[in-house]
């Protein structure tokens, strides 16, 4: 059992893709190996090993790459289509809510949009306001659209190829500052079920339901938090849409009480649907009403105190948790 | 008319059953919103109606069509049959989309209608990815991406532009240059006094051509889809023409010039190139009047059958959403 960094198994996942099923295209700027294979490396070698056909690197115009990824699924392919920061999705939303989301539904299911948009975003590496948002409310609230945000490199892989297989459009976020975190690598072939949380630990007092890089926040809190006898259970909520109500409220129905820990801002966030979905079914069961930790109410800032308070932390996850239960 | 290396007679005739056809679709529809039989948003193509029969005639069945809100005339000359179409306008369950799209999001793939989108400008980047799985598959097939003068002022249009040059996909940007994005004069919002002008930018073929002009029209068509074939890559083809009627049924087209209108609307060219082919002897007149009151009837026909067709059951909300239902 190596071990693997999450960049390197989204790398492995699209090998494997693209060695398996011919229809398996990329497409984004700077993908391809003469541009070094992405600015981070993440498409390294595949224009090598695929060719240049099936590995396209695009002029910057990510309505052109977006409206290019639909049209060519429409004809019967499977691209990943690279948007390099997330904050660049803006400026492709026609492309992605109009008309990806909506084809197979506006068409009576005549046409179906097989698209992956890889993504990148998270704070923590001083790039500002613009280029290190969590946008995935904005999708998940849009019918026709997954979300899923990986936290480690075998979930990564494998959420990355039932993505690609999945016959809808499917938006995967890559978390910048833990593209290096280590763990253990995925098997190949492997794949984890669009919609499927996972618990990571378990525990009995509280139940704490992260995703992407608040999951690793959020391992270091429960660790603290069981060192002065709190018995927490993680869970890794993986996708975004649909989320795994079932594993989230067996969870809870067990806990009595929850928190729900992402990297965008609070407000109309992921956590604010979760909560409700919670309170909606375990109103009764509950202990204590369900907590929300997100980021702060403002764009990403830049200068370091400021960003290192701008985003929940471990420090942060276990003082919460730790107000939940008093 | 021009005379360049004119198409054969069945060529004409057939161009012109297309045209016939979507003036007389034209009609039916503003008729039947009028007297409250069908309540939908309705962009009339009337005075369009050469561009697409024009073009329709070099593509096959199977090359794709990527068209807007402004596009039963498209659709149409690809051969959407009327039923399906007329359905789909009612919002019946017989429609092409089972009345889940309505007229701004008619798809069709039998007959090469792939999207139909009512966002200015987005059928182009949509058209480049399908002749991009053209170019891969070798397929040999084009894709006509139509869109109005008012898109050319649109990012999408620039984009798109952009990467087929760079890609040479076989993809085909027809431009239907109608004077009117809306309310808005074509000089007041766009800065190119011509829109195949903006070709140049993006190094490929910049055509204007009379858009009413059927020889003119073909001739252009037949030249960009060729090169696209070929493999050579796209072309921008503007054809001008005049929108007869208000941007949508209902608009009182108060802003636009009344002299200009009765001009354009005097010079209809689709009772000119009917005039034009029995002048030449491609048609006897007799001919194209049966042909007329077959298409009279077969619109009856299809309006009826979609009035009369049922509604979708609500189960479709949660329907065609994602692949499986949505758990
Ligand atoms: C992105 C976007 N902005 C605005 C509109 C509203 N709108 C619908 S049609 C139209 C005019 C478009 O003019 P043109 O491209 O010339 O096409 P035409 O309607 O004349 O066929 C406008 C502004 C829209 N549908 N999409
Ligand atoms: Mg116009």
């Amino acid at each position: 059992m190596g071990s693997i960094t999450i960049l390197e198994s989204i790398n492995r996942a699209l090998v494997d893709a693209m060695e398996a099923d011919e229809a398996v295209l990329i497409l984004g700027e700077d993908v391809a190996d003469p541009e070094d294979g992405g600015v981070l490396g993440v498409t390294k070698g595949l224009s090598t090993r695929f060719g240049d056909h099936r590995v396209r690197s695009t002029p910057i115009a990510e309505q052109a790459i977006v409206g290019a990824a639909i049209g060519v699924s429409l004809g019967g392919f499977k691209p990943v289509a690279e948007i390099m920061l997330m904050n660049f999705t803006t400026v492709a939303m026609d492309m992605i809510v109009n008309h990806a989301a909506k084809l197979r539904f506006m068409s009576g299911g005549q046409t179906n949009v097989p698209i992956v948009i890889r993504t990148m975003t998270g704070s923590g590496f001083a790039n500002g306001g613009q280029h290190s948002d969590y946008l995935e409310a904005w999708f998940a609230h849009t019918a026709g659209i997954k979300v899923v945000a990986p936290s480690n490199p075998s979930d990564a892989y494998g959420l990355l190829r039932s993505a690609i297989d999945d016959p809808d459009p499917v938006i995967f976020i890559e978390n910048l500052p833990t593209y290096f975190t280590k763990g253990e690598a995925p098997e190949s072939g492997h794949r984890v079920p669009i919609g499927k949380a996972s618990v990571v630990r378990e525990g009995s007092d509280v139940t704490v339901i992260a995703y992407a890089k608040m999951v690793q926040e959020a391992a270091a809190a429960v660790e603290a938090l069981a060192s002065r006898g709190i018995s927490a259970e993680l869970i890794d909520l993986r996708s975004i849409a649909p989320w795994d109500r079932e594993t989230v409220l067996a969870s809870v129905k067990k806990t009595g009480r929850a928190i729900v820990v992402h990297e965008a801002v609070t407000p109309f966030g992921a956590g604010a649907e979760i909560s409700s979905v919670i309170h909606e079914n375990l109103f009764h069961a509950l202990k204590a009403p369900v907590q929300r930790l997100g980021a702060a109410f403002c764009p990403v800032p830049f200068s370091r105190p400021l960003e290192s308070a701008f985003a929940p932390d471990a420090a942060a996850i276990e003082a919460a948790v730790g107000r939940l239960l008093t | 008319m021009t005379n360049r290396t004119a198409p054969d007679a069945a060529t004409l005739v057939a161009i012109y059953r297309r045209m016939a056809l979507i003036k007389a679709n034209d009609e039916r529809s503003r008729k039947v919103i009028m007297t409250g039989r069908l309540v939908m948003p309705y962009y009339s193509p009337r005075g369009q109606e050469v561009i697409p029969s024009a073009v329709s005639a070099n593509l096959n069945d199977n090359d794709y069509i990527c068209t807007i809100y402004r596009g039963t005339h498209d659709m149409l000359a690809k051969g959407v049959p009327l039923k399906d179409l007329w359905a789909e306008l009612a919002g019946r369950v017989t429609g092409t989309c089972k009345g889940k799209g309505g007229p701004m999001h008619i798809t069709h793939p039998k007959s090469g209608v792939m999207v139909t989108t009512g966002i200015v400008g987005s059928s182009m980047p949509i058209a480049n990815g399908l002749a991009w799985s053209s170019q891969l598959k070798g397929d040999g097939r084009v894709t006509v991406a139509y869109f109005g003068d008012g898109a050319s002022n649109i990012g999408a249009f620039h984009e798109a532009l952009n990467l087929a040059s760079v890609w040479k996909l076989p993809v085909v940007f027809v431009c239907q240059n109608n004077e009117w994005g809306e309310h808005t004069a074509y000089e007041k919002a766009t800065s190119a006094p011509r829109v195949a002008d903006r070709a140049a930018s993006y190094s490929m073929p910049g055509i204007r051509v009379d858009g009413n002009d059927v020889l003119e029209t073909y001739a252009a068509a037949r030249d960009a889809v060729e090169r696209a074939r070929s493999g050579a890559g796209p072309t921008l083809v503007e054809a001008m023409t005049y929108r007869f009627h208000g941007h949508i049924f209902g608009d009182t087209d108060a802003y636009m010039d009344p002299e200009r209108k009765a001009a354009a609307i005097a010079a209809d060219p689709v009772p000119r190139f009917r005039e034009w082919l029995i002048e030449q002897g491609h048609a006897a007149e007799a001919d194209l009047a049966a042909m007329e009151a077959a298409i009279d009837a077969e619109i009856d026909q299809a309006i009826d059958y979609a009035l009369a067709s049922d509604f979708p059951d609500v189960g479709e909300l949660s329907r065609d959403v994602f692949a499986a239902e949505a758990a």
